[in-house]
């Protein structure tokens, strides 16, 4: 009872919404970049929150199911058809055994998410079903899918019901709310000025780790160290060359670059959908409001899994 | 103030409290990670609680920690830079190095890795100009003032002059990882051959 990954894509991995607790080993939580389109797939098909599913980045790839399954695609559109005919985001199908999904390049944003009721069933390694590819470890033995590997379907939660959950599209993810962060100060206005109000290209070199940033230069005021300190996810760091980095999913744990600003929670996941060469902007909001753009986001969730 | 974020941290790792994520711990600070729901009011509540009970806690005790390494050839190839730039003899660098009682300042950066701060300052040795792109696990530096393990393979630059056996990471049973937070740590010289045979111990 399986999927055979029949093309890989470009990198596929199971991912679920990470590994927690263990930053004071120096582990970062690796998970879904985009936990909230994986979590939608988990609600689309009936699973618990927590279930694993397929994170795919820029192309999809192949999928042979072994079973009959109830899938959902989320997150960004890649070309998607079952055996020849195409297929809808954001709704829950049922697939028969022999069936051959394949899912092409992105039509939108990096990544795609492929939920499959009873989730992806790897042995779990931190708490956690996530591959962590910085550390090779978790998830599918460590690394991204190859062809001819065979993923196990877990046994589904029979008192959880697949959700209809009517999911607009993938928002505007160019816009990315930003608090400041713990040197924020470090920056004087003139640089704050030019941080919110210029437009920057996500970089070539950006992954999982970080995402790098092309644009205006900023510079703290004055030029001291920070001494190695934790480094949160979504921060956004400024080392010497004066380009942010957004520190993501795979992060190292501690840092020593100044922070001006931190992405909100809200939207992490719109950082899980940025590629190479997009165009971005940064708004300043206030704690409150990012607690209560937040809390607005888990109204869906909350509605079905209480 | 190691010792402050010794305490903070164990107490927070020691008394769990499920609105609390994950802990970084660094030089001067601990970062906390609160879960999403929980307000920053109501999480400045749920730290301090964390920070009475550090204040009941017992000094911590340390480990000492002896880290088998092999200075073979084979396992320092940046040993002449360490040459140039101290003006010692190998002998000279393996003792000085083996000398030094270490204080671990807590794990950060990937996993296992530690900060390590004691090392002889005359050892002191910069950075590669290029970094290797993939460092052998259980390598030994010196990067600047600083020296230290690479629990991983990884990409770095180090100046690597020795070798442990003994894995510093083990992904089945993190916590119990051989070097940990608030150790002091020495490093052994051994052989080659006590090099090989912890090494097949260890498979």
């Amino acid at each position: 009872m399986s999927i055979t990954v029949s093309a890989a894509g470009f990198q596929t991995t199971v991912q679920d919404l990470g590994m927690h607790g263990y930053a004071q080993l120096g582990i970062s939580p690796a998970g879904a970049a985009d936990a909230y389109s994986l979590r939608c797939g988990n609600l689309l098909v009936g699973n618990q929150n927590t279930d694993a599913g397929l994170e795919m980045t820029l192309v999809g790839g192949q999928y042979r199911f072994n079973q009959d399954a109830l899938i959902a695609l989320t997150g960004s559109r890649f070309s998607a058809a079952i055996d020849g005919s195409g297929i809808p985001y954001f709704e829950a199908l049922q697939v028969s055994k022999g069936q051959h999904l394949e899912l092409g390049p992105t039509d939108e944003g990096a990544r795609c998410y492929l939920s499959v009721r009873g989730g992806i069933d790897v042995p779990s390694a931190l708490g956690s079903k996530s591959t962590s590819l910085m550390m090779q470890f978790g998830g599918y033995k460590g690394r991204t899918l190859q062809n001819g590997d065979k993923l196990k379907i877990g046994k589904p939660d029979s008192t959880l019901a697949p959700a209809e959950i009517s999911i607009a599209n993938v928002a505007d993810r160019s816009v990315l709310r930003v608090i400041p962060s713990l040197q924020h100060d470090w920056f004087d206005s003139e640089n704050w000025d030019l941080f919110i109000n210029a437009s920057y290209t996500v970089a070539q070199h950006s992954n999982r780790m970080g995402l790098r940033l092309e644009g205006p230069e900023i510079s703290p005021a004055v030029q001291q160290e920070v001494v190695t300190e934790g480094l949160p996810l979504g921060a956004l760091q400024v080392p010497g060359n004066g380009r942010p980095i957004i520190s993501f999913v795979d992060h190292q744990t501690t840092g020593g670059y100044p922070k001006i600003a931190n992405i909100i929670a809200a939207d992490m996941w719109k950082v899980g959908q940025l590629k190479p060469g997009d165009k971005i902007t940064f708004t300043l909001v206030s704690m409150a409001e990012a607690e209560k753009l937040y809390l607005e986001q888990e109204s869906l969730f909350m509605r079905y899994q209480p | 103030m190691h010792q402050k974020v010794m305490s903070l941290s164990r107490s927070l790792l020691d008394y769990p409290n499920k609105e609390i994520i994950t802990i970084s711990p660094g030089y001067s600070s601990v970062l906390v990670r609160l879960h999403n729901d929980i307000t920053l009011s109501d999480g400045m509540d749920i730290i301090s609680m964390s920070l009475k009970k550090e204040s009941n806690a017992a000094n911590t005790k340390y480990r000492n920690v002896d880290i088998p390494v092999c200075y073979d050839d084979e396992f320092c190839p940046d040993i002449k830079r360490v040459l140039e730039y101290t003006g010692y003899k190998k002998d000279e660098i393996i003792k000085r190095h083996t000398e030094s009682q270490y204080l671990v300042y807590f794990i950060g950066f990937s996993a296992g890795f530690p900060y390590i701060g004691g090392m002889d300052p005359t050892l002191a040795t910069p950075r590669l100009d290029v970094p290797r792109t993939s460092v052998p696990a259980g390598s030994v530096g010196i990067a600047g003032r600083q020296t230290g393990i690479y629990p991983l393979s990884t990409p770095g630059g180090w100046n690597l002059i020795g070798k442990t056996p003994i894995p510093l990471f083990d992904s089945s049973a993190p916590d119990n990882g051989l070097i940990q937070m608030g150790d002091r740590i020495r490093f052994i010289s051994i052989n080659r051959d006590e090099f090989e045979t912890r090494s097949s111990l260890e498979q």
